[in-house]
């Protein structure tokens, strides 16, 4: 996903959140004792009989941490601790907990899970603290303004008493649009570097529920044999050898024919049945396509006119300056198709209640999706389905498909039964690196003049790819005048002031399904804008921190990313390696968040290169939980110097040609010997941190191997004379 | 055919064809659900469980293979002297992200710790090698196992 959150759109979108907050008001009988009802005071804040404070977190847990970033808000605001709080995920109902930058859909994308439930959250805090203090307040007959909650006691004008005493009375208080909400000074949770996981101690212990964890009474585990090539269908099957295996209850066609749904007791029976079935595919109208040829329709598109003229400059103009110019420097790129690989692969569980109602259990991403496909599949009115999202094993945008892809072909296997049995869909390995859905394949071309003193003359930039939106519902919020803003982020919306920039783009034919992918348009445009930044100055002959902020004056957007990049350098000593070792260095904005990164490398490109170091320096706004941000950074480059260094998804035939981690393998411990991150203090309101410490950390290492004289422009580097030890 | 398996201190019969990877009998059979498949082929450590005290891969271990063995899972470890001492660790550094990886990478590490109390970070680096994490909270697994190695020594 993409969004830009300017800060007006952001103060609007949270002014409306605001005056949809509304009180449950269904808390019956007194509190605070057990076995009395649970109390909602606002969609976001619920209060159980017993006293104990519960968040309802409307984003998916996928490891980000919105279950305590978000959980905090809320114990900030109503003054609990973080250990009086617990959260659960909120149901399916995108009108009450939609993600207020993507419309009236809920989901979780374009790290934006803080950022659009900032004002949200601690406005639903403050509203609840403030109804507890109107109902102690009147009990008491005290001024309200005399009391305060801190750690869950309700204080002041000599009176005190934990807040659970006032939740039935203070069930009756129409919420305020305008709490007060608690000044930063006041801020305990908010900030504090020793703010623990809400989700640490379940899933250090075996206990945390994963969907994959689900185990219904008498369920089922259904599995895909799916067609090898996209768009083949099947022809006709022979399941005379699945009959045989243990277990094995029967196979089906799917509706789509794209695949056969084997159905069987449990996962080993299903895994066993599938791999015995014979299927005959009609491959008449399938991908058959090598990635050569893909690559092959790219670097064509990179050598003719652009289709869109995304910044609308005058590309003449640009070319003649850049001809013209002292010294050109130009470079072509070329990044492969990319699966998520998400730990936990793909699954969810689906069952019919005995009202006819449709629960789905799901590591759901972004519940409206399948919501809505379930209407259809099932005929059933929005009530009568239910998600219940659980934890889910990772993602990287792969559980966010615009057409729902898993959770359609759950329900289709589902139709396809009596419906008595719950049905498990299970993917292996194998289903999720072949099942394609895939960062796209992009390739770019771009020259840069200097004029005699090192100066940037004009920046010739085209790019050519599959573009990610097109042809999907999110086609209207991301397309505009033909062109899919996730092809060209980071270009087109970089805060470099650079004279003379022309952006072309064309887009090339879908090879299989693309998508999003942890930073999306910027997993490539970030790699190609610092590379070229560097070749530029290396050109000029000026050190590419100081030829980087010589681009980087004007506003509070090039002050925020100049006051990252010195930071890094400070931080990362840059121009003082240790003996031996050479250092990178690159800057992005994405998601509103700002990153830079010292990558410092030994070895050689014979031997081996081994990264020593990687210091990030961050300024997402306010940081919310430091220590979550800090590890979505070493994450976030973790992911992003992975797949430079060796991963790649290649076809043949139409046909993938990876399988399973053997050869689409992780980054491993050793590949990265430290990360060390620095969060700059900011008073602006948080923006993403998921996918931002991404885009920063290939060109930065790209920048180092550089330094041993080799500019890597197609990844991944191992295909391309880089060797790791 | 019925096999007999000892997991977590206790004897369980089961009814399971030869062959059957140990994964899945803890997972379907005894809904222990700590233990993960993310590979099936023992290239990612998440279905990590311990034989008779030593790390192995469940996903690749066979059910009529295990019919003398101890078999221990992440659900036992806050029980075990190491495994709660790797567990103390990973709170106190929040080294979890999505987690589903984590169970395997304790069970690793608690491996790692019983036969050297005091690895290296290269040694650590080493041996938890084997073991996955797409969420790439490998700096703090290394830093986990160091402090875990230090909780113990104390």
């Amino acid at each position: 996903m993409t969004t830009k959150i300017s800060r007006r759109s952001f103060l609007g979108t949270a002014a409306a959140a605001g005056a949809v907050l509304y009180v449950g008001a269904t808390a019956k009988g007194a509190v605070a004792a057990s076995g009395t009802a649970d109390a909602m005071l606002n969609p976001f804040v619920k209060i159980n009989g017993n006293g104990s404070v519960v968040a309802v977190v409307k984003h998916f847990e996928k490891g980000q941490g919105p279950a305590t970033g978000l959980t905090s808000l809320i114990a900030e605001e109503l003054g609990v601790t973080m250990e009086q709080i617990g959260y659960e995920f909120a149901p399916s109902d995108a009108a009450t907990y939609n993600n207020l930058l993507f419309g009236p859909f809920q989901g979780t994308g374009g790290s934006t899970a803080m950022a659009n439930s900032w004002m949200q959250y601690r406005t639903a805090g403050a509203n609840a603290r403030e109804m507890l203090i109107k109902a102690a307040a009147q009990a008491w007959g005290v001024d309200a303004a005399a009391l305060d909650i801190q750690a869950g006691q309700i204080s002041g004008a000599g009176k005190s008493a934990p807040l659970g005493e006032f939740v039935a009375a203070a069930s009756g208080f129409a919420p305020s649009e305008t709490p007060r909400l608690r000044d930063p000074s006041e801020w305990k949770i908010i900030g504090n570097p020793e703010t623990r996981r809400k989700d640490s101690p379940i899933k250090v212990n075996g206990r945390a529920q994963f969907a994959m964890d689900v185990q219904l009474d008498n369920q089922m585990v259904v599995m895909i044999k799916r067609t090898p090539q996209r768009g083949g269908i099947v022809a006709g099957f022979d399941d005379s050898a699945a009959k045989e295996v243990t277990g094995f209850v029967m196979a089906q066609v799917l509706p789509t024919k794209h695949g056969v749904a084997v159905y069987a007791e449990n996962t080993w029976a299903a895994m066993q049945a599938r791999a015995a079935l014979e299927v005959e595919w009609d491959l008449s109208a399938a991908e058959v396509r090598s990635s050569q040829e893909i690559k092959d329709e790219i670097m064509a598109a990179l050598h003719t006119a652009p289709v869109y003229n995304v910044n609308k400059a005058d590309h003449a103009a640009v070319s003649s300056a850049v001809e013209n110019a002292a010294q050109t420097v130009e470079k072509t790129f070329y990044f492969p198709l990319l699966a998520h690989a998400p730990m936990e692969p793909l699954n969810c569980t689906i069952e019919q209640t005995a009202e006819g109602d449709i629960v789905l259990h799901d590591g759901a991403q972004m519940p409206t999706g399948p919501h809505m496909a379930y209407q259809q599949i099932f005929g059933l009115p929005p009530e009568k389905i239910h998600i219940k999202t659980l934890l889910a094993g990772g993602s990287f945008g792969r559980r966010a498909t615009p057409d729902a892809d898993y959770q359609v072909e759950a329900g289709l296997a589902f139709v396809l039964t009596d419906r008595t049995r719950p049905v498990k869909l299970v993917w292996d390995r194998e289903d999720d690196i072949r099942g394609g859905y895939y960062r796209p394949a992009v390739g770019h071309k771009v020259r840069v003049g200097l004029d005699e003193s090192g100066k940037i003359v004009g920046w010739e930039h085209q790019v050519a790819g599959q573009s990610i939106m097109k042809g999907t519902a999110f086609e209207g919020f991301a397309v505009h005048d033909g062109v899919d803003h996730s092809s060209v982020e980071g270009i087109a919306d970089s805060p470099y002031v650079i004279p003379g920039m022309a952006l072309g783009l064309t887009d090339t034919k879908k090879a299989t399904s693309v998508l999003w992918w942890r930073s999306v348009g910027h997993t490539h445009t970030a790699y190609v804008m610092e590379v070229m930044m560097d070749m530029a100055a290396r050109a000029a002959g000026h050190d590419p921190v100081a030829f980087r902020l010589s681009y980087l004056s004007g506003d509070k957007d090039q002050e925020r990313k100049a006051a990252v990049l010195r930071l890094a350098a400070e931080k990362g000593n840059w121009g003082g390696p240790a003996a031996g070792h050479v250092q990178g260095i690159a800057v992005h904005k994405s998601f509103g968040s700002y990153v830079a990164e010292v990558v410092e490398i030994s070895g050689s490109l014979e031997g081996g290169i081994q990264i020593q170091k990687v210091t990030a320096a961050v300024d997402c706004g306010i940081a919310v939980n430091p220590d979550v941000i800090k590890a979505q950074i070493e994450g976030g480059i973790g992911y992003g110097i992975g797949h430079a260094m060796r991963d790649q998804i290649t076809l043949e035939g139409g046909a993938i040609e990876q399988s399973n981690f053997p050869d689409y393998e992780p980054l491993r411990i050793s590949d990265i010997k430290a990360i060390e991150t620095h969060i700059v203090a900011s008073p602006e309101a948080p923006t993403g941190i998921g996918e931002p410490g991404t885009p920063p950390s290939a060109p930065a290492l790209a920048n180092a191997i550089a330094q041993l004289d080799m500019v890597v422009s197609e990844l991944p580097m191992s295909e391309h004379g880089v060797a790791f030890a | 055919m019925a096999i007999s398996l000892k997991l977590n201190g206790e004897t369980h019969t089961v009814e399971a064809d030869p062959g059957t990877p140990l994964l899945w009998v803890i997972r379907d059979e005894l809904k222990l659900t700590g233990t993960k498949f993310g590979c099936g082929v023992a290239s990612c450590g998440a279905c990590t469980v311990h034989l008779d005290g030593e790390p192995v891969r469940s996903c690749q271990t066979y059910i009529e293979d295990v019919e003398d063995a101890e078999v221990t899972t992440i659900e036992k470890m806050e029980e075990d002297r190491i495994g709660a001492a790797v567990q103390q660790a990973w709170l106190e550094l929040d080294v979890v992200q999505c987690g589903y990886c984590q169970s395997g990478q304790i069970m690793s590490a608690v491996g790692l710790l019983r036969e050297n109390a005091t690895p290296t970070a290269a040694q650590v680096d080493d041996y938890m090698h084997g073991n996955a994490c797409r969420c790439a909270t490998y700096q703090r697994i290394r830093a986990g196992v160091l402090r875990a190695a230090d909780i113990l020594e104390a």
